[in-house]
């Protein structure tokens, strides 16, 4: 087996990655399409999740390697590119279109790393607004040329997409997972009429939403929001 | 040619020469060296390592009673050139990691070198002091003033001789001048200019004017999100003061002309080769990414260092390189395990022997690789603490790709990631290399028949 002993870096989110990975030797077979000499069509998830890992890890330096964050970003946007699009999302358009690869790596990414993600990028964007202060100091360019004024943003903040979309459209999970479940008893969700579960834990997820009528949308909202009082709220109307 | 030493013949006989550097296997990490450099005239030989200590080795004067110890090189200076520092807008730390070391050619009695770091490069004065005045009128010898009523003679102070001092002064700092981290610098052959790159910018000084730089290379896009390469190395020729190269992630070449514009944004060359279609892959720009890039010493060439290969390439062809060596074509299949463990993303880098004719670059294992241009013929050896006997010569090294492995070759599952020889440096005109493996560095002659 082929592992580095490597010298020590800072390697937290890493070394989750690895140990993830690990039970996943398809790089060692050498018959597997993503090995072999060949190219292959399409990238396995498993190189997709782990370049993803690699601009997380990258985006989290205080101040990123330009060079690693350049090329695992077009790394990462040649996998997407290769990877059939799934039955629910529209084809996947061209690379540097930046909806299209949101869409697809929601899709394929865990929620929760989505999550972390949207919360790294508002963090970014606020030290890049930093790092363009000084730059009128520092830049020996000739005059006229233009210092990009707005704050930048690499190309990989493309790619994790707009913060509140995949928030709420695929988060819900992990947020639920702070909240003290207690205050969750199963007379509240009427499991029998409506077919939910009764572990609120679980959450109503995208699928289930239809079936969660307003009352209980708006308690939802208002709990999320912080509004609402802990104590027993009226009993839906069924 | 001695037959039978590996699978290979070899004209030249390399042997062990010197090792410098703890014996512990526990590194510290300060200790590792990150920038391995001789001087115009093989002399002095520079070394920077990762705590930002510049150690400097002076080769002996070859004396008739020791003729085996042909010109060893010993410490003669150690000064530490950049200390950590912080960033309180940014809340960043500075490394003072030394990236590069560009020797000045010698024109005095002393020495001049370039170091830099991430953000600032320095110019370092080296001198030695083996005199010192006595007899001042109006100080004792410990320096402290006499009262001038006990002065009733004049007398004259006259040099004697002291032990040798070697003292190294910091003469100038360039800072300020650099957003993203610092990759070359390239003394230009007028020896009054000199280049600084980073990730996005090229910068031209002089060396007497700090507090300015003039900016020939920028290409930084309006957008950043449009960011898709970067410069990774850049050099001056070696004659025509007015011509440099750069290199660029994607493995791109560019030679400009700063007579053409002041802004050298526009090339007047483009280096690139094709990409092969039946070696595309997921990681084929990650791998033709140009971690090196040196000018021949005749300045008709430029050699280029990817992650598996070493090219050669004729100035006055554009469209793909005149030579192509394998360094360790091997590991293109485990490129995926390599990009796992970021080792697809180390940076090698190449030299030139004096005359042009052999090329040597670093790989894993503590292997390294000689190339020679007019035979073909190319070697692997290992710089080891096992082959370090004076003079011991060095034994080629195989690694074996599938099937038997022979005796004394090494599988590929069996390298060690780790030990990687990212610095390597040539002799100007002799058959010395110096080759920095981890906190060691190691000194081979050839053999002396």
């Amino acid at each position: 087996m082929m592992l580095s002993k490597g010298l020590k870096r800072k390697r937290e989110e890493e070394e989750e990655g690895k140990e993830a990975l690990a039970v996943d030797t398809w790089w060692l077979d050498p018959g597997h399409p993503a090995v072999a000499q060949a190219p292959p069509a399409v990238a396995s998830s498993s190189l997709f999740d782990l370049s993803v890992l690699k601009l997380h890890h990258s985006l989290r330096q205080s101040e990123p390697d330009l060079r690693h964050l350049v090329l695992v970003v077009n790394t990462l946007r040649r996998i997407q590119a290769s990877m059939a699009p799934t039955a629910a999302l529209p084809p996947v358009p061209s690379p540097p279109t930046a909806p299209g690869i949101a869409d697809n790596l929601l899709a394929s990414s865990d929620a929760a790393l989505s999550a972390s993600m949207a919360s790294l990028l508002e963090d970014l964007s606020h030290i890049e607004g930093l790092s363009q202060a000084p730059q009128p100091l520092v830049d020996e360019g000739p005059p006229g040329r233009p210092t990009g004024g707005a704050p930048p943003s690499l190309g990989a903040l493309d790619l994790l997409g707009p913060a509140t979309g995949c928030l709420l459209d695929d988060g819900l999970e992990g947020l639920f997972e702070d909240i003290d479940t207690s205050m969750y008893d199963s007379e509240l969700w009427a499991p029998a009429s409506e077919g939910h579960k009764s572990s609120p834990e679980d959450g109503p997820g995208k699928e289930e939403a239809p079936e969660l009528d307003e009352a209980e949308l708006d308690y939802l909202m208002d709990v999320l929001v912080g509004t609402q009082a802990l104590e027993r709220p009226p009993g839906p109307g069924r | 040619m001695i037959p039978g030493i590996g699978a290979f013949t070899w004209d030249t006989l390399w042997c062990f020469s010197q090792v410098k550097g703890t014996m512990e296997t526990g590194t510290t990490e300060a200790d590792i060296i990150s920038t391995v450099e001789f001087n115009h005239t093989g002399e002095l030989l520079a070394t920077g390592d990762k705590g930002g200590r510049v150690v400097i080795f002076q080769r002996e004067q070859e004396s008739k009673n020791q003729v085996h110890r042909r010109g060893e090189y010993n410490v003669y200076s150690t000064f530490q050139s950049h200390e950590p520092e912080f960033d309180y807008l940014k809340s960043l730390e500075i490394e003072e990691k030394i990236n590069k070391i560009r020797w000045l050619p010698q024109q005095n009695a002393a020495y001049f070198l370039l170091s830099t770091n991430d953000k600032t490069v320095k110019l370092w004065k080296v001198s030695e002091r083996d005199k010192r005045p006595e007899g001042y009128n109006l100080k004792d010898e410990e320096g402290r003033l006499r009262d001038p009523a006990t002065i009733t003679t004049l007398r004259v102070p006259v040099l004697r001789p002291m032990d040798l001092m070697v003292e190294a002064t910091p003469r100038r700092v360039f800072a300020n001048a650099h957003t993203y981290h610092i990759n070359s610098i390239s003394v230009n052959s007028d020896y009054e200019t000199y280049m600084s790159a980073d990730d996005l910018r090229i910068n031209l000084w002089n060396f007497e004017i700090t507090n300015q730089s003039f900016n020939i290379v920028d290409i930084k896009p309006a957008n950043m999100e449009e960011l898709t390469e970067v410069i990774t190395a850049a050099e001056f020729h070696p004659h025509h003061c007015n011509t440099f190269v750069y290199s660029s992630s994607k493995g791109t070449i560019r030679l400009c002309d700063m007579r053409a514009s002041a802004l050298c944004d526009r090339h007047t060359k483009f280096f690139e080769e094709p990409e092969d279609p039946s070696n595309r892959s997921f990681f084929s720009e990650i791998i033709s990414s140009i971690s090196d890039v040196k000018f021949s010493h005749s300045g008709r060439y430029i050699m280029t260092r990817d992650y598996l290969t070493v090219k050669v390439w004729d100035l006055n062809m554009e469209n793909r390189p005149i030579e192509t060596y394998q360094v360790h074509d091997y590991l293109r299949s485990k490129l995926c395990s390599l990009y796992e463990n970021d080792c697809i993303f180390d940076k090698f880098e190449c030299v030139w022997n004096g005359s042009d004719s052999v090329i040597m670059t670093g790989s894993y294992n503590n292997f390294f690789r000689m190339f020679d241009r007019n035979t073909k013929r190319d070697v692997t050896l290992e710089a080891s603490r096992e082959n370090s006997k004076p003079r011991a010569i060095l034994k080629p090294r195989k690694v074996c790709v599938g099937g038997k492995r022979r005796k004394d070759e090494i599988s590929v599952d069996s390298l060690d990631f780790s030990k990687k020889i990212l610095h390597t440096a040539w002799h100007p005109s002799e058959n010395i290399i110096a080759v920095a493996a981890t906190n060691n560095l190691y000194i081979f002659q050839d053999k002396v028949n």
